[in-house]
């Protein structure tokens, strides 16, 4: 069992699950709508990574982020407002990235975050360059990289977790192993058990957690980071999670086996944390229940406020392509 | 004739080469069993089997590799690349060894591979999924480049390709899968590479246009008609080899040329052609070559931003005006 955590991280990183699970299911069906356009791809499910990630991220100190299109959970958690990223998933001018972004381009350096990578196994090399920052300034400062199980099987990916252990960059890459790459089970498309068993190839810490355990997350991370900034390398870390949606906007998800999303619902993340939080005598069901609904109430006035948001300027599609 | 879609032209034109030649394999990431994130390929696993059709990890060097190296020990492979931006992931594979194999060795090999990827803006897909790339690969001499817009088209040049023993990079616009489109039936049904298609004749002004620009640039026509300008719209169908004669033969009969392409001003196919048409025609033209293009930017995400970079019926009009001023 994991660490505790304090009660007042408890109740953030309850509300902020809560504000990304509503904020992922508001996306969804603004997209059946039509009002957001493109593609998405929630991490309804995943949310305990993302809160266990950013609890470890200090932004101040120089840490930096680097994650995937699924990076909606991964922003918020962050810090990054959620104003900022619902006018971006529509194409306002007030998104996080003017609106020329969208749903796969998020950046918000306030909160660390470089960027959510469309391009798989992208991230990686570009962490490692934050962290190379990191070394040479002698910040203290670390760099998370979070990706999918299906992105190990990208050429860059080893480059960058070869050079990040032999420059012992404060790195750390995070595995959100939601079993299936796309529409590919990860065992069709990859030869070792699990994730972590790579890190073996590269003389690097591998480790396995309990991805819907914020808790445990938030440990591993937490040794992780430590072991970067004294100087140690990178670690490898593999979450086991699950997205309960398809791949992306297109996808109902029916190559998976009858009953695998139940078998997960019932290691709901949210739930998980309530219920412990329940059984430290720190949450009531009164209190949850209201908690939900300040989480749905705000996602709602955060869409209605991102509707009546004008679009960016025509002539700033020209804008920001050279300083 | 039968009328499909350019989706379904893809897998007609897979399905029949792979019942023409055993060599012919077919791989990519999600294409088998799903039938490809497009949905451009259903039915092949289960009718050709999963050793002719695979599914690869995500691994575009390996995939394209995988293709040079099959390709060069004798089977024709096909390979997708899903998005067409994803070439840039391996680029190396395509540029510095498909492309280059045949000349480095000195003619003993060949790679007869051909590289499908969707590509184009429209939808909303964000700067990394929507751009139009032929030409990257305008600039590999070794490739062939193909860039289909009907469904007709598909067919042809596809079965064209595959037949093709040099490595060829067919490029499929994404906006255009749900097209529809009259294709000739039967297996024997294909169109040689290098041949440009003259949509609509026309005698004051050529326009030439690709994929999502054809349709545009007819639109234009139409409008044009009305106003007394008679236009030319010309397909190239494939910009390596490019079909320059059809061009300049129609550009010395209307003195005037328009290029419309959904890419960058600058290193464009339609700067190529500009080119190309002054070195064999600048006597005959009568008014600035023009490009219509999507100036110097990048596909942005936004919807209004989107719509308003991509060349429209208008953009045309309004270059067609151009080019006739006295
Ligand atoms: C280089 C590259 N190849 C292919 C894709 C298309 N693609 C987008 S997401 C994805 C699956 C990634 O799976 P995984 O790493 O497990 O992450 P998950 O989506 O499950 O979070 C693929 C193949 C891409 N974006 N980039
Ligand atoms: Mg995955």
């Amino acid at each position: 069992m994991a660490e505790k955590l304090s009660v007042e991280t408890r109740q953030h990183m309850l509300k902020k699950m809560l504000e990304i699970r509503y904020c992922e299911e508001r996306i969804q069906e603004l997209f059946l709508e039509n009002v957001i356009r493109g593609t998405t791809h929630l991490c309804i499910g995943q949310e305990a990574v993302s809160l266990a990630m950013a609890a470890n991220v200090d932004a101040k100190r120089g840490d930096t982020v680097t994650c995937t299109y699924r990076g909606h959970g991964h922003a918020l958690a962050l810090g990054m407002p959620l104003k900022s990223m619902m006018a971006e998933m529509m194409g306002k001018a007030s998104g996080c990235s003017k609106g020329k972004g969208g749903s796969m381009h998020l950046t918000d350096m306030e909160v660390g975050l470089i960027g959510t990578f469309a391009i798989v196994g992208a991230g990686l090399p570009v962490t490692n360059g934050a962290a190379l920052t990191a070394q040479i300034k002698k910040t203290g400062a670390v760099s998370i990289s979070i990706f999918g199980d299906g992105t190990p099987n990208i050429g860059a990916w080893h480059e960058a977790v070869n050079l990040a252990a032999v420059w012992k960059l404060p790195a750390v890459f995070l595995c959100e192993n939601n079993l299936y790459g796309e529409y590919s089970a990860y065992g069709d498309t990859a030869p070792v058990p699990n994730v972590a068993d790579r890190a073996s190839a590269y003389n690097i810490p591998g480790v396995i957690v309990d991805g819907q355990d914020v808790e445990a997350v938030h440990a591993v991370i937490k040794t992780a980071v430590e072991y970067a900034r004294a100087g140690n390398g990178p670690t490898l870390i593999e979450a086991k999670t699950y997205r309960y949606k398809g791949h992306s906007r297109s996808d109902p998800a029916a190559y998976r086996p009858a009953g695998e999303l139940e078998e997960w619902l019932k290691r709901d993340p949210i739930n998980l944390l309530a219920d412990k939080m329940k059984a430290d005598g720190q949450l009531t069901d009164d209190q949850l229940a209201s908690m939900r609904k300040a989480a749905e109430k705000e996602v709602q006035d955060v869409t209605e406020w991102a509707l009546a948001e004008p679009y960016p300027s025509l002539e700033s599609v020209y804008e920001d392509i050279w300083v | 004739m039968p009328v499909i879609t350019y989706r379904e032209a893809v897998v007609r034109a897979l399905d029949e080469e792979m019942a023409h030649d055993e060599n012919v394999i077919f791989f990519g990431e999600d294409v088998g069993k799903a039938g490809g994130v497009f949905k451009v390929t259903p039915g092949l696993y289960e009718k050709f089997g999963g050793d002719r059709v695979r599914d690869t990890p995500i691994s575009e060097n390996a995939i394209i590799g995988a293709g040079v190296g099959a390709a060069v020990t004798g089977l024709r492979p096909v390979v997708e690349l899903m998005f067409a931006d994803f070439a840039a992931v391996t680029l190396d594979q395509i540029i510095n060894q498909a492309a280059k194999f045949r000349y480095m060795s000195g003619g003993q090999l060949k790679v007869p591979l051909t590289i499908r990827a969707a590509q184009g803006a429209g939808q909303g897909f964000g700067s990394q999924h929507s751009q139009c790339v032929e030409a990257w690969f305008m600039h590999a001499p070794g490739l062939k480049v193909v860039v289909p817009s009907t469904p007709a088209d598909v067919v042809g040049l596809l079965k064209s390709s595959i037949r093709d023993d040099n490595p060829v990079v067919f490029l499929e616009h994404k906006s255009l899968y749900t097209e529809k489109g009259e294709v000739p039936d039967g297996p024997d049904f294909i169109i040689p590479l290098g041949v440009a298609n003259v949509v609509r004749k026309g005698t004051d002004v050529t326009i030439v246009a690709t994929q999502q620009m054809v349709k545009v640039s007819l639109k234009a026509a139409e409008e044009l008609e009305k106003q007394g300008i008679s236009c030319e719209v010309i397909d190239p169908r494939t910009l390596v080899p490019l079909d320059l004669e059809t061009i300049v033969n129609s550009v010395k009969k209307t003195g005037r040329l328009i290029t419309v392409e959904e890419a960058l001003h600058a290193g464009g196919w339609g700067a190529e052609v500009a080119t190309q048409v002054t070195e064999h025609a600048i006597w005959y033209l009568e008014g600035p070559v023009i490009r219509v293009t999507l100036g110097a930017s990048i596909i942005p995400f936004s919807g209004p931003l989107e719509a308003f970079l991509l060349p429209d019926k208008d953009d045309v009009i309004k270059a067609v005006h151009r080019a006739m001023e006295p």
